[in-house]
């Protein structure tokens, strides 16, 4: 009796999980980890599974195409659906290592607008569909100064603003703050950056302050290098720094001036056994809602505009999380968007430099 | 069996009439191969688990088809141009048309990307004219295909461009090891020496053969009188002595990195007695980690151990009576120990010191995790071009040359010291 | 008064001197442990000595003393901290005055509970999840599985390898065992390099085959070396006196070799244990985040975030190297005591 019973609701279970997807199955989903990860569990993995039945593994990388490329060219796939930067996205996309996505099966915004016109421009690519926008800024601990920094210029002022300095150890975002804070307007700094003049002007700039840098590698270690004092001010991911100050209460302080914002995109590595699931999942997290959903814990700039509207509080504490984005006016007075292409051709010629101008 | 036969009067025989002589080589080559069988698994699994994933490598480094499978049919063609202005018509023709079918069949490895990026290398800046003048190309379905793709993008009128699109159809390219050696091709074609700006792996090898050496020199300093008190104490109190080298020697390396994380960083155990001690004031701390300084102290620490171990079980075997017989002949202390001791111990200096310097050069984790700028090693750029940058052709040249060095190092050691003196206690 | 009493009374000064110029009793209690453990086991010298002998024979303890202490130090000092209950990684006050309050089991917790999906379940429920989702556990059940393979392997293949190299009648000895020694003598880095070209081609690489595989190559040389060693000092007429008695080679193999070649095998084996258990580059390079083992997660944890559960997992492990030790000189000794020979 019992067991007919058993076998009858594993029957109608199994049915149910047919007619919600193709067949439950198990996604890998690869992400940035920390805080990142934690808003994409909340707003896009559980609901998605509890709508499909299937499950998601959850993992964290530490960015680049290295695993994509390893695993497509060994053609064992274990990573369904992976968040990576913009450049990353191109150059995988270009290689080869991506399915391409039909921007046609993704679904109108909430208030009806076509897929095409309500993602912001430059966010829907052959391979990818971003996710959320965030940026790159400065942060410094109030308990350090008086006044506060208050401009990009002043993260390179170690008379007005002394202590040490947080940077990532790369040379993006890295130079283009340096040119920046030397004085080049936003708009032009990748084209001061393409000649040779402006790389020697970007490194002479980082020359003044590099015996106080401290360099970090990982999204988690600059709140973590702020919190033990090891510097007084840092570059870092806006939505890390945020959690720092409305999670856990620190004395920090974001600097928007300056900011340099990027895409993070969903792309599916080709061979993938698990594809139709991936694409579902992909399909379903960009939706208006979730998008608007994730900004509520943690404040990157949803990718469609439908979402903008959506975008409420964070999800612990009454804080309005729209000024809070990269994407919202005030803080995109003085900005820069990181120039994929750019990047894409001089990363390898300027990573050499940037390495050799450590190492001297 | 060795005592073969050579005494043996041919005329004797076996119960079943064979000459004992034949009988006797018969079952000496069984028993070669009986031996040879026994080892054979063993040598079938490291050739091709590790033999051949380091010929691979070498090979790799040497070896990039990427532009001649991207573009076959312009591979060959260009073979004839004479490197001066653009290529005939008919060459680019083919090239186009080679982009047309790379960009829509994107086989894996064979996309108009790989060959953006091999080329990228080798001309910053000329990823995006590859991959963006691919894109426009799909809509060219007539010549005159020299003039579309100028219209496409003025920058192929560049010789130059050419030049190193044919350099690159050679499968066989010695570019990444002049890269490994901070060299280039200038616009001409000719071998010069990279911007001074941009050199970075020689100076590199350099710093990892010095750091390598000093730490070498550092253990072998510390481990000189430590295992002298081990060998002349009595084998209870060294064995109890021991547990203090051996312990930090069985300890997870991540696990003696991390302590000295704890030990050395600037709100660290050292940096709090200093302060405590009132050494230097609360703004002073010494930075002592993330940069060479903290690699030079915890990769002692780390390797250490392999110093120790081989000098101890060498300095066992030396008799305590040596030296009390040199003092005795009237030689003062320290005389009798650098011309008695000393050299009794060399053979066991030798097998630290290779040890030590051979792991030192390819030490990959302590410098990564607390290497800071300054502190890293030539193993971590392998790691960068590898895991980051993806040029694996200029990884693979790094690792071969890093092997070369290593290999150098050990026949010079041979040469000098005599393989057969290493002794592992 | 003798000359090792002079030195009693001189270091007696120092002491009083540098409790009277600091005021601090720790700083005291430190010098006295560094400067006075090399006094305390300074023995008479021989009746001729001078003062100087003395000296320098007190400089050298005094050497010894330091380097010893830099090698344990480290061990050591990460054990007290991982009960700190901060999550940073130095002294806080309260640990200095040894409150209470100060410490706390809160890292080692967090073994089990970072990953989790429901810490605060229980029963069951708390079980399962721990065993599936908890990071440390699932990269623990890795290194062990990964490790135990890697060893029976490269203990089997080694074993039967050096066995074939001991025989007189090998052939190109000198060659075979550079050849099987040489992934100890290459550099890991470059090991680990080709093999993630060669497995990334046969599709060995982000497998556990490929670990394994991978680990079984590094942990070889031990085997080896340490097999071959303890049949070079192996009484070949006892084969020979087996085969007569009509043994055929298994039989001998296993009732009168394997036994006395055992501790060789059993001490190369693990090497080969350690060595997977503590090897990451090749782990870094082939394995996927299926395949984390413990050292691979450390290295991620201090990459990303220093939180003590790393302290926490080192103090674990140190204490299981400490009875690892411990049990290996118990069964030195238990062999010593067989042969009939006894620790002087």
């Amino acid at each position: 009796m019992k067991i007919k019973h058993f076998l009858a609701t594993s029957a109608l279970t199994a049915g149910l999980a047919l007619a919600a997807s193709a067949q439950a199955s198990e996604i890998t989903v690869v992400s940035w980890g920390g805080a990142y990860t934690k808003s994409q569990v909340e707003a896009y993995h559980k609901p998605w599974v509890e709508k499909t039945g299937n499950k998601i593994v959850s993992e964290d990388y530490n960015g680049g195409i290295a695993e994509i490329k390893a695993q497509v060219e060994a053609g064992n796939v274990t990573w369904d659906i992976v968040d990576v930067e913009l450049s990353d996205a191109i150059r995988a996309c270009d290689e080869g290592l991506l399915e391409t996505i039909d921007h046609s099966i993704l679904p109108a915004g909430a208030d009806g607008t076509p897929a095409t016109e309500d993602f912001l421009e430059g966010t829907l690519h052959d391979c990818a569909v971003a996710n959320i926008a965030w940026s790159s800024v400065y942060v410094f601990d109030k308990t350090k100064f008086d006044v506060g920094p208050t401009t990009i210029a002043d993260l390179f002022d170690l008379e007005k603003f002394p202590g040490k300095r947080g940077f990532r150890k790369n040379p993006k975002v890295t130079l283009e703050f340096a040119l920046m804070a030397d004085g080049v307007p936003a708009a032009d700094v990748y084209e001061v950056l393409a000649t040779p003049e402006g790389i020697d002007r970007a490194f002479a700039k980082l020359d003044t302050i590099k015996d106080q840098v401290v360099w970090w590698e990982a999204g988690a270690q600059p709140p973590q290098l702020l919190a033990d004092g090891e510097v007084a001010m840092t570059t870092a991911w806006n939505g890390r720094v945020f959690n720092a100050i409305a999670g856990e209460d620190k004395p920090f302080e974001i600097v928007w001036d300056g900011q340099i914002w990027d895409l993070d995109l969903w792309v599916l590595p080709k061979g993938s056994e698990n594809k139709e699931a991936a694409l579902d999942f992909l399909v379903f997290s960009t939706e208006t809602e979730q998008l608007a959903n994730q900004a509520s814990y943690i404040p990157y700039g949803p990718a469609r505009k439908s979402s903008n509207a959506l975008v409420g509080k964070y999800y612990q504490k009454d804080i309005d999380m729209a000024p809070h984005m990269p994407t919202a006016d005030a803080n995109l007075k003085n900005a820069v968007q990181n120039d994929f292409e750019f990047w894409a051709d001089n990363s390898d010629q300027l990573n050499e430099r940037f390495n050799a101008w450590l190492a001297n | 069996m060795q005592d073969s036969s050579t005494t043996t009067p041919e005329t004797l025989v076996t119960a079943d009439g064979v000459p004992l002589k034949q009988k006797l080589i018969q079952s000496t080559r069984r028993a070669r191969l009986r031996a040879l069988l026994l080892t054979l698994p063993l040598v079938i699994f490291i050739i091709v688990s590790f033999m051949i994933p380091i010929g691979q490598m070498l090979f790799r480094s040497l070896h990039n088809d990427t532009a001649s499978s991207v573009v076959p049919n312009f591979a060959i063609a260009i073979q004839d141009w004479d490197e001066q202005g653009l290529p005939p018509e008919e060459t680019i023709k083919l090239f186009v048309l080679d982009l047309q079918e790379a960009r829509k069949k994107r086989e894996i490895g064979k996309t108009v990307g790989n060959l953006a990026t091999r080329i990228n290398y080798e001309i910053p800046g000329s990823r995006s004219l590859f991959t963006s003048s691919a894109r426009k190309l799909a809509r060219v379905t007539e010549g005159p295909y020299t003039e579309a793709l100028l219209d496409i993008n003025k920058k192929w009128d560049d010789p130059v461009l050419w030049r190193s699109l044919k350099r690159a159809t050679n499968d066989i390219t010695p570019y990444f090891y002049l890269s490994a050696l901070d060299l280039k091709y200038d616009d001409e074609g000719n071998i010069i020496e990279a911007d001074e700006l941009y050199q970075i792996y020689v100076s590199n090898f350099v710093k990892t053969v010095r750091l390598s050496a000093t730490i070498t020199l550092i253990c072998l300093v510390l481990a000189f009188p430590v295992s002298y008190l081990l060998s002349t104490l009595p084998l209870k109190t060294s064995n109890l002595l021991m547990i203090l080298v051996l312990l930090p020697f069985w300890t997870s390396l991540l696990v003696r990195t991390t302590a000295w994380i704890a030990i050395l960083q600037t709100e660290g155990i050292i940096n709090d007695i200093l302060v405590f001690i009132g050494l230097v004031g609360e703004d002073g701390r010494v930075q002592m980690i993330y940069n060479q300084t903290g690699t030079i102290i915890a990769m002692v620490h780390i390797l250490l151990p392999f110093m120790i171990l081989p000098l101890f079980s060498v300095m066992k075997t030396i008799p305590p009576s040596y030296m009390r017989a040199a003092s005795s002949m009237g030689a003062k202390t320290f005389t009798a120990f650098r011309r008695v001791y000393f050299p009794l111990t060399l053979p066991g200096i030798a097998a630290g010191t290779l040890l030590v310097f051979i792991l030192a050069i390819g030490y990959y984790i302590t410098p990564a995790l607390v290497g800071g700028e300054d502190g890293l090693l030539i193993s971590n750029l392998i790691a960068y071009h590898i895991q980051k940058s993806l040029n694996w052709s200029l990884g693979a040249a790094l690792g071969t040359l890093l092997l070369a060095i290593v290999l150098i190092l050990y026949w010079l050691y041979n040469k000098i010291v005599g393989i057969e003196k290493l002794s592992f206690g | 008064m003798t000359k090792l009493q002079t030195g009693y009374i001189i270091f007696a000064v120092l002491t009083a001197l540098v409790l009277l110029l600091t005021g601090s009793i720790s700083v005291t209690i430190g010098f006295v442990f560094l400067f006075g453990t090399p006094l305390f086991f300074m023995k008479p010298l021989p009746a001729y000595s001078t003062h100087l002998n003395y000296f320098n024979k007190y400089i050298f303890l005094l050497a010894c003393t330091f380097i010893f202490v830099f090698l344990i130090t480290p061990i050591l000092i990460i054990m007290p901290l991982s009960f700190n209950a901060e999550p940073y990684f130095t002294f806080t006050e309260g640990m200095l005055s040894f409150d209470p309050a100060a410490y706390s089991f809160r890292w080692y917790q967090d073994i089990f509970f970072n990953g989790m999906i429901d810490p605060a379940a229980t029963g069951a429920a708390w079980w399962s999840d721990m065993w599936n989702n908890a990071q440390w556990v699932r990269s623990t059940r890795n290194s062990f599985f990964i490790a135990i393979c890697s060893t029976l392997l490269a203990t089997g293949l080694g074993t039967l390898a050096a066995l074939g190299l001991s025989r007189a009648e090998m052939p190109y000895r000198a060659a075979i065992t550079s050849l099987l020694i040489s992934p100890m003598i290459v550099p890991l880095v470059i090991t680990a390099t080709g093999m993630f070209f060669f497995y990334s081609d046969v599709g060995l690489a982000k497998t556990y085959l490929g670990v394994i595989l991978a680990h079984t190559t590094l942990g070889i040389p031990f085997v080896i070396i340490t097999v071959t060693a303890t049949l070079s000092g192996f009484d070949r007429s006892l084969i020979r006196a087996a085969e007569n008695l009509g043994a055929d080679g298994w039989t001998t193999f296993r009732k009168v070799i394997m036994p006395l070649i055992l501790p060789g095998m059993i001490s190369g084996a693990l090497f080969a244990f350690i060595t997977s258990f503590d090897e990451v580059v090749a782990v870094l390079f082939i394995a996927d985040v299926e395949q984390r083992t413990i050292p691979r997660q450390m290295f991620s944890g201090i990459r990303e975030q220093i939180s003590p559960t790393i302290l926490a997992v080192a103090t674990v492990m140190v204490i299981l190297s400490i009875i690892l030790l411990g049990v290996l000189e118990l069964l030195r000794r238990r062999t010593e005591r067989l042969r009939g020979l006894t620790p002087a």
